[in-house]
């Protein structure tokens, strides 16, 4: 038997035979043992002509060049600071990309960016042992303050955000809070108490049904509920650096994903 | 050697006991599996990949896998278990990472660690292979790549004959004369990750033995594999 | 990395402390409301008795082993309680393998001393032959996923399993852990630990991992069924007051009634 032994977006598990037969190719996500293409991570199956990928569904953030995360300060350095980014690698914040302003050398760095402070950042580099660098000096990346931060798994982001930030934009006018996604699934939520619950709410609902068609619709519910407000579903594209929105509006992962990950047999 | 004709719970020889298997149990963790073979138990959460300490372990091109089975002081089926690691739990520690490590790629997370714990909250045999199950589910659901899920259960001998899965009382059948044999297998390609045996037993009966537990593997491996999808199915 | 987890987190502190200012916690609940509370017992076989506690995402099971040992010399016909917890690496990212540190420590000690202070178990009760052989009764608590409150959902689930704890047959002298007698361990109290925390002016109970992570202080009390106290403990780095003491032993007490109504 050749073909598609798998229908396009169900999930699949590691192991498991996607296609028989030679006319498919293996991509991110899936790899060949022989005549069968198998999947080498949990994930919703994505058939693009003939390529097949995968969408993960869990998995820690691994840094990409030009993301735009959300870092916390974990050290001081001499020339620098030292950030957490909710990944098994920190990156560094040198005192050259800090800032637009001139930082002299020996200056207090702390009055800058202190310890435990969140930072939105982009990540300008990774090295082949995953040492990052990144940087503040772009349109919307700044120090955050106030607000609360809650950990999303960094494959649930880009349902987070929507299409062309359409999700993220219909929460924040339901509850008039300021929200920020980075894609290493951190998310900053600031606004009043009972609002920031509903938000919390919102984004873990999305977590649990990514997979399932029709969420922003459900979403959309879930907070005229919650708001009683009527609320429609729209575009947004007047936010700046902050939210970034994956290329060519598709829901998932942009095609950088194959990257950095082996598209040989693991 | 006595006659083995029929099981104490009534099963087929090559009929495991019955299992039950779920996946995402502990929301703290990356990745968490719930694995039950008859009234064993198993917890297993996946922590990572993850910043390695002590830095001295980090290896700038490849990662690390660090197992650690252990038992709940009242999972044994006799006295209490004293807690903390005993030369028995160390062993097994090593023998799930080396069950599991073969189907995972070191390379794809230089310098961290992915950390599995492994906790029996109740055991009647076959307690290290619940735990390498629950383990693989637990990898998967925590994102990590691998080739495929690792199943293991145990085959061997009681009395004069071959079975699958023996439970407690097989174990101490006639003063602990049968023969225990824990096996794990990668269900896609039938390669043999883990291998003990615990007492006599002939090359022709391990045959026989391995042979049984290649044939069961599938269908563990589907359950495996459901317990993954059940945690994303749409109602 | 997992660090951060535990590290005090000022503005994490200032966002809860914002909140309650305004009445709410960050999951939405009232100060003195607990967490959806379930409890099961008798769930594992091996154990002589055991419970299973879930409070909002806090899980953790109780297992109670039974053995036959010579008594402490200067206790010769009264049966051993030994509780231990010990906090598993699989429950929390922030947790590490190894010997139990000081915070598993104190919270065994704690559950202890709120079972062993309220004579819960009559330990003469325990004495096979004096001097020779008595029951020692090890309590021991597992937590699956820690988001918090550990003391006190480790203290019900103790009591619940030892409710329900019988003891293992004995055959000549030996115990045959495979059969359990209909005979329970004779417990006559149901003592309730609850921690009140303290976060700037606000005192609540049942904390998340992260209000834990910020409170400045914590006092656990461990309610008898008449209402009185039997043990307590204090906890985190700022004092309180004997007005903020009084609050917390009110708060407290009422608690303890609403949650030993989930105790059978």
């Amino acid at each position: 038997m050749t073909g598609l032994l798998v229908q396009d977006k169900n999930v699949v598990v590691p192991g498991e035979i996607i296609a028989e037969g030679m006319d498919y190719l293996p991509s991110y996500g899936t790899y060949r043992q022989q005549d069968k293409i198998r999947a080498s991570q949990l994930g919703l199956l994505t058939v693009d002509g003939k390529v097949l990928k995968i969408i993960p569904l869990a998995g820690r953030y691994l840094p990409r060049r030009n993301d735009v995360v959300i870092g916390k300060i974990i050290d001081i350095l001499i020339s620098g600071w030292r950030l957490e980014l909710n990944s098994p690698y920190t990156a560094v914040l040198n005192l050259k990309d800090a800032s637009f302003d001139y930082i002299a050398k020996g200056a207090d760095l702390s009055k800058y960016f202190n310890l435990e402070e969140y930072v939105i950042t982009k990540i300008v580099n990774v090295t082949s042992q995953n040492m990052i660098d990144v940087s503040c000096k772009g349109p919307g990346l700044r120090k955050l303050r106030g607000g609360r931060v809650i950990r999303v798994s960094p494959c649930k982001v880009p349902r987070i955000i929507g299409k062309r930030g359409s999700m993220v934009s219909m929460i924040k006018r339901a509850t008039g809070c300021q929200i920020t996604v980075g894609q290493n699934g951190i998310v900053w939520i600031n606004g009043e108490p009972d609002k920031e619950i509903i938000v919390v709410e919102a984004v873990n609902k999305i977590q649990q049904e990514a997979h399932i068609q029709g969420l922003t619709e459900r979403i959309q519910k879930f907070l005229e509920a919650k708001t009683g407000m009527k609320i429609e579903i729209i575009e947004d594209h007047t936010e700046g650096g902050s939210d970034y929105r994956p290329e060519g509006g598709s829901d998932y992962r942009p095609e950088g994903a194959a990257e950095y990950h082996s598209e040989e047999s693991p | 050697m006595s006659s083995y004709t029929k099981r104490f719970d009534g099963r087929k020889f090559d009929e495991l006991r019955p299992i039950e298997a779920k996946a995402g149990v502990i929301k703290k963790a990356d990745g968490s599996a719930y694995f039950r073979i008859g009234k064993t138990t198993a917890y297993a959460a996946v922590y990572g990949p993850r910043e390695l300490y002590p830095k001295f372990l980090q290896d700038p091109k490849q990662g690390l896998l660090r197992c650690n089975y252990n038992m709940m002081p009242f999972s044994g089926a006799g006295e209490r278990v004293r807690p903390g690691p005993s030369r028995r739990s160390k062993e097994i520690s090593l023998i799930t990472e080396r069950a599991l490590r073969p189907v995972l790629d070191l390379k794809d997370f230089p310098n961290a660690v992915v950390d599995v714990f492994v906790e029996l909250t109740e055991t009647d045999a076959g307690s290290r292979c619940a735990g390498i199950c629950a383990a693989s589910i637990a990898l998967a659901d925590a994102g990590i790549l691998m080739k495929d899920l690792v199943v293991a259960f145990s085959v061997g001998k009681v009395g004069d004959q071959v079975v699958v899965d023996l439970d407690g009382d097989e174990e101490h059948f006639e003063s602990n004369s049968s023969v225990d044999i824990p096996i794990g297998l990668i269900p896609s390609t039938g390669e043999i990750t883990l291998l003990q045996a615990d007492g006599r037993i002939s090359p022709e009966d391990i045959r026989k033995c391995i042979k049984m537990a290649q044939e069961r593997a599938p269908a563990v491996s589907e359950i495996l594999r459901k317990a993954l999808k059940e945690k994303y199915a749409t109602e | 990395m997992q660090r951060s987890e535990n590290m005090t987190n000022h503005q994490l502190r200032e966002h809860i402390c914002n909140a309650l200012t305004k009445g709410f916690r960050l999951d939405g609940r009232k100060m003195d409301e607990f967490r959806p509370l379930t409890i099961k017992t008798d769930c594992i076989r091996t154990a002589e008795g055991s419970a299973w506690v879930r409070c909002g995402e806090t899980e953790l099971l109780v297992g109670i082993k039974l053995a036959l040992e010579k008594p402490f010399p200067d206790t010769p016909d009264e049966g051993v309680l030994m509780v231990g917890a010990e906090l598993l690496p699989l429950a929390n990212p922030a947790f590490e393998s190894g010997p139990p540190g000081i915070e598993s420590i104190e919270t065994a000690r704690v559950i202890d001393r709120g079972i062993r202070e309220s004579h819960a178990i009559d330990t003469h009760q325990l004495c096979v032959e004096k001097g020779v052989k008595v029951w020692t009764v090890s309590v021991d608590i597992c937590p699956l996923n820690h988001d918090g409150n550990l003391i006190d959902l480790g203290g019900m689930a103790a009591i619940a399993a030892l409710k329900n704890a019988k003891f293992p047959m004995v055959k000549d002298g030996v115990i045959d852990y495979q059969e359990h007698q209909d005979k329970k361990l004779p417990i006559v109290e149901t003592p309730i630990p609850v921690t009140v925390i303290k976060i700037g002016d606000n005192l609540l109970v049942d904390p998340t991992e992260d209000e834990e992570s910020v409170l400045d202080a914590r006092l656990t009390m461990a309610f008898l069924e008449n209402g009185n106290i039997c043990a307590m403990q204090k906890g985190g780095d700022e004092p309180i007051t004997s007005e903020e003491f009084e609050k917390m032993l009110e708060l407290g007490s009422r608690i303890s009634k609403e949650l030993r109504q989930k105790i059978r």
